[in-house]
């Protein structure tokens, strides 16, 4: 159900940091969501919502089977951005190569990529 | 199919850094021509514009489920995004220079999310192999105070070096009127319970003492997920405390 005062019951799927939704009985999603820059909070019983940094008073509310239910898709959506794994990365990356004094990435020939830089591109 | 767009357009001209930026010549969807763009890649997603400066994308190319190949288009320096299904349409690019062809093949090539997974549960792995392994026996310590081996090694901060800002999260925080407390300046978290998706793993508050709580969570694999949840509710208390302190909110 997206940001409207009538809630629709949707299939929803979290793949990647994308959140895609469906008709229930169609193949092909409507819509999806990218979550980046986004926050996701638990609001009453059952309900969360996702909103986004540049529109913070729109909310896309999800009213989901049971608590336990909702509490789990607020768990998986705030972990699902490609930053938050980016940051896992250099966090791991910093705590082995604490660790060992080796650079765990360097296995893999990508330690000199951008992306896993600690404060990388400052612009 | 929808998409929120507003998001995206602001996720690709927000000021977190780009893993890579620069001119491509794309080759028209029907036509063979090749139009000049300017591209940033972010994350999982590859924007182009019509110039560095314009307002919003002109597209945007998910790199998903695709691979990247050098190819053997007329143009030189072309290399292609191919992906797998049916509809699928392969989007040719070509570079000025061998250099920047290489550059951009090889960071479009790890840009994938599931490629960064494999690396993070990869690092996951080591470090709880780590741990189980030195378990009551000496962990490094980014403090040469006398801790015991399995606290200072929960102790270890995350990440001091990132500044919100670079993400984006002090512009989220300051709208909410957040307050962090002065210590812990390389993080934003502001409590569990307004937790938000681009928040820094938090920072292990550098004037407190070990103490049994620390301990308990030494037992279990230090897992970023579970260290982040349990440093959001220190930072949750600290900032209980600090807020007490002070007289007023900071602006």
């Amino acid at each position: 159900p997206a940001a409207s005062a009538v809630l629709k019951k949707r299939l929803v799927k979290l793949v990647v940091n994308f959140l895609f939704y469906f008709r229930t009985d169609e193949a092909e999603p409507i819509g999806a969501l990218l979550l980046e820059h986004c926050k996701i909070t638990k609001e009453e019983e059952n309900v969360f919502s996702i909103s986004f940094i540049e529109e913070p008073e729109r909310k896309y509310c999800f009213e989901c089977a049971t608590e336990e239910q909702c509490l789990e898709w607020v768990e998986a959506l705030r972990r699902a951005s490609y930053e938050f794994l980016r940051r896992s990365l250099i966090f791991y990356r910093n705590e082995i190569q604490k660790m060992t004094g080796k650079d765990p990435l360097e296995q893999y020939g990508i330690s000199e990529e951008a992306r896993f830089q600690l404060g990388a591109h400052r612009q | 199919m929808k998409l929120n767009e507003r998001s995206l357009a602001f996720y690709a001209t927000c000021d977190s850094p780009a893993d890579n930026s620069g001119f491509l010549y794309k080759r028209g969807e029907r036509h063979t021509a090749y139009h000049r763009r300017w591209f940033v890649l972010k994350g999982n997603m590859l924007f182009y514009f019509e110039e560095p400066d314009s307002r919003e994308p002109v597209g945007v190319i998910v790199l998903e489920g695709c691979n990247v190949e050098l190819c053997d288009a007329a143009e030189s320096f072309a290399f292609a995004i191919r992906f797998g299904g049916a509809k699928s349409r392969t989007y040719v690019l070509a570079a000025d220079s061998q250099a920047a062809m290489e550059s951009w093949v090889k960071s479009l090539s790890r840009a994938s999310f599931d490629y960064m997974r494999l690396v993070v549960r990869e690092l996951e792995k080591q470090l709880q192999e780590m741990s189980r392994g030195l378990a009551g026996g000496a962990g490094g310590s980014w403090k040469p105070k006398p801790l015991e081996p399995e606290q200072s090694r929960e102790r270890l901060p995350a990440l001091p070096a990132i500044p919100p800002k670079e993400n984006g999260c002090a512009v989220w925080n300051n709208a909410l009127g957040a307050e962090r407390p002065p210590d812990t300046s390389g993080c934003a978290s502001a409590g569990h319970d307004e937790e938000e998706n681009p928040r820094p793993p938090p920072v292990p508050p550098r004037r407190r003492v070990s103490n049994g709580e620390a301990a308990s969570v030494a037992e279990s694999p230090s897992a970023f997920c579970r260290l982040h949840e349990h440093y959001s509710r220190e930072v949750a208390r600290l900032r209980q405390d600090w807020q007490q302190r002070q007289r007023g909110p900071r602006p």
